[in-house]
């Protein structure tokens, strides 16, 4: 059996958060220079060009792209022919989060109980961890810094089968135009369909790390994320919601399967701070 | 948009009264920042009659946290949340004299029609653009709730922070008016 020492699982979560928060991802910095390019409103096309002279400045690693460096969400993949060693694989993780934080001088904005203290933790832990068991030996890992302002304007629905995809059509649009400025638009939409309801939510959240052009493997549902982005485009909320004709960079839909009686739908809204990073151990 | 203009901060509501939504303006001058926490913490301690550590009149609130300084840097990134957040406790404070607020989103009604009657003006950072911003913080320090780490009630002294005016203080707001003219759904 392959072994994995937990230093070494801590020492890729701190250099990944490091970078993720540091180095816009090139998928999204691509699709912010076509969006510059495209924009038709002045003011709005001045906001892309603002964006992406401040990924210029954050990559010179003084300042983080954004002052919220998010929760730090962490999607694991564990080859099941391997053990970490020499410690607990999430305290291993949180350690890693604990020492980007501090280390690469990023906001630590998570509140240890929700409802009455609301007293900070001061580290940035506890993370958000997605552990899947995969064969072989793989230790693949991924962080995704995620912000709370794109964050609070996500949605979850338990539609009816009978809604179909005109359905989850009008909920996402419905939940991107609710969401109007506050979430830092240009933003990328995540869909979740299917699953039930905690699965659709992590596919909404997975559909984030696809790149943001990128179209899904089913045709179908690549051809429903084409119209999502015409429709949500043709909103008209624009560059920092100042009116403008790129809203969304991309739309991903993730799908799965799901109970006959179902259709969950999900929408994860992602700023254009759409920050996510990978690496194998 | 009209053409850039400065802004001195602390104002006055007639320097607040010849701003429009849409405008663009460079602030410098002194302002604060106070997010949820510490505005939760100002309603309370004004509830008890205490003293703020803030003088509000005429006072610019910035709705942000920011991330750490580096040794030698005045500041670490720093950019708007969402503004709708602050809504429950804006009445008070624009009452007490505060005259402009720097955040994202919309805003409640009550909110706008108390910036009508205060002369109060609304100014747009663009979210996301917290490293660019950071380099117009010229100084910083915490003024009070400083165990809310990020959250604290900070002084900041700017030069030429570029932002918009959002909502003005007719209530024109630039949210309606941009999204209205490049839409297709008539919404
Ligand atoms: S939504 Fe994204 S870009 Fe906007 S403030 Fe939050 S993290 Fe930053």
């Amino acid at each position: 059996m392959r072994q994995v020492p937990a230093e070494q699982v801590t020492e890729t979560v701190e250099r990944l958060f490091i970078e993720a928060n540091y180095h816009l991802p090139p998928d999204m910095v691509s699709v912010l220079e076509k969006g510059e390019r495209e924009e038709q409103n002045p003011v709005a096309k001045s906001v892309f060009r603002t964006i992406l002279e401040n990924r210029r400045v954050a990559s010179e690693g003084k300042f983080p792209l954004c002052q919220d460096c998010g929760m730090a969400v962490v999607f694991l993949d564990m080859g099941q022919e391997t053990a970490v060693t020499g410690g607990n694989l999430e305290n291993a993780v949180n350690e890693g989060v604990r020492r980007a934080y501090d280390k690469g001088y990023l906001r630590k904005s998570i509140v240890g109980e929700p409802l009455f203290e609301r007293k900070n933790t001061g580290d940035n832990t506890p993370a958000i961890l997605h552990v899947r068991v995969v064969p072989g030996e793989r230790v693949a890992i991924t962080v995704a810094p995620k912000g709370a302002g794109s964050e609070n304007m996500s949605a979850l629905a338990m539609l009816s089968p009978a809604a179909g995809p005109e359905g989850v059509e009008r909920f996402v649009i419905e939940t991107v135009r609710k969401a109007g400025p506050n979430p830092c638009p240009p933003i990328v939409v995540g869909v979740g369909v299917g699953s039930d309801f905690e699965g659709v939510a992590e596919l909404a959240k997975r559909a984030l790390l696809r790149p943001a052009e990128s179209s899904s493997s089913h045709p179908r549902y690549a051809a429903l994320e084409a119209e999502l982005l015409r429709k949500i485009n043709d909103l008209g909320i624009g560059a920092a919601g100042y009116g403008g004709t790129v809203t969304a960079l991309g739309v991903n839909i993730e799908w799965a399967p799901t109970h006959i009686a179902c259709m969950p739908v999900a929408v994860n809204l992602c700023c254009h701070a759409n920050r996510h990073c990978s690496a194998e151990i | 948009m009209e053409k850039c203009r400065r802004l001195n901060a602390p104002f006055l509501e007639k320097e607040a009264s010849n701003l429009r939504a849409g405008d663009e303006i460079l602030l410098s001058g002194v302002i604060y920042t106070a997010r949820d926490a510490a505005h939760k913490r100002m309603s309370e301690a004004l509830a008890r009659n205490e003293k703020l550590k803030v003088d509000l009149s005429g006072a610019v609130i910035f709705y942000a946290g920011p991330a750490p300084a580096r040794p030698g840097e005045p500041m670490g990134s720093i950019g708007p949340t969402t503004s709708y957040r602050m809504d429950p406790y804006t009445l008070l404070l624009l009452e007490l004299g505060v005259k402009g607020m720097i955040g994202k989103g919309e805003r409640s009604e009550d909110v706008v029609s108390s910036m009508k009657k205060n002369g109060a003006v609304y100014l747009g950072a663009t979210g996301g653009i917290a490293a660019l911003l950071a380099r117009t913080i010229v100084a910083s320090r915490v003024l009070d709730y400083e165990d809310l780490g990020p959250e604290a009630l900070r002084e900041l002294e700017v030069r030429d922070m570029p932002l918009v005016v959002l909502i003005d203080s007719l209530g024109n707001s630039m949210y309606r008016e941009g999204p209205a003219k490049y839409g297709k759904n008539g919404k």
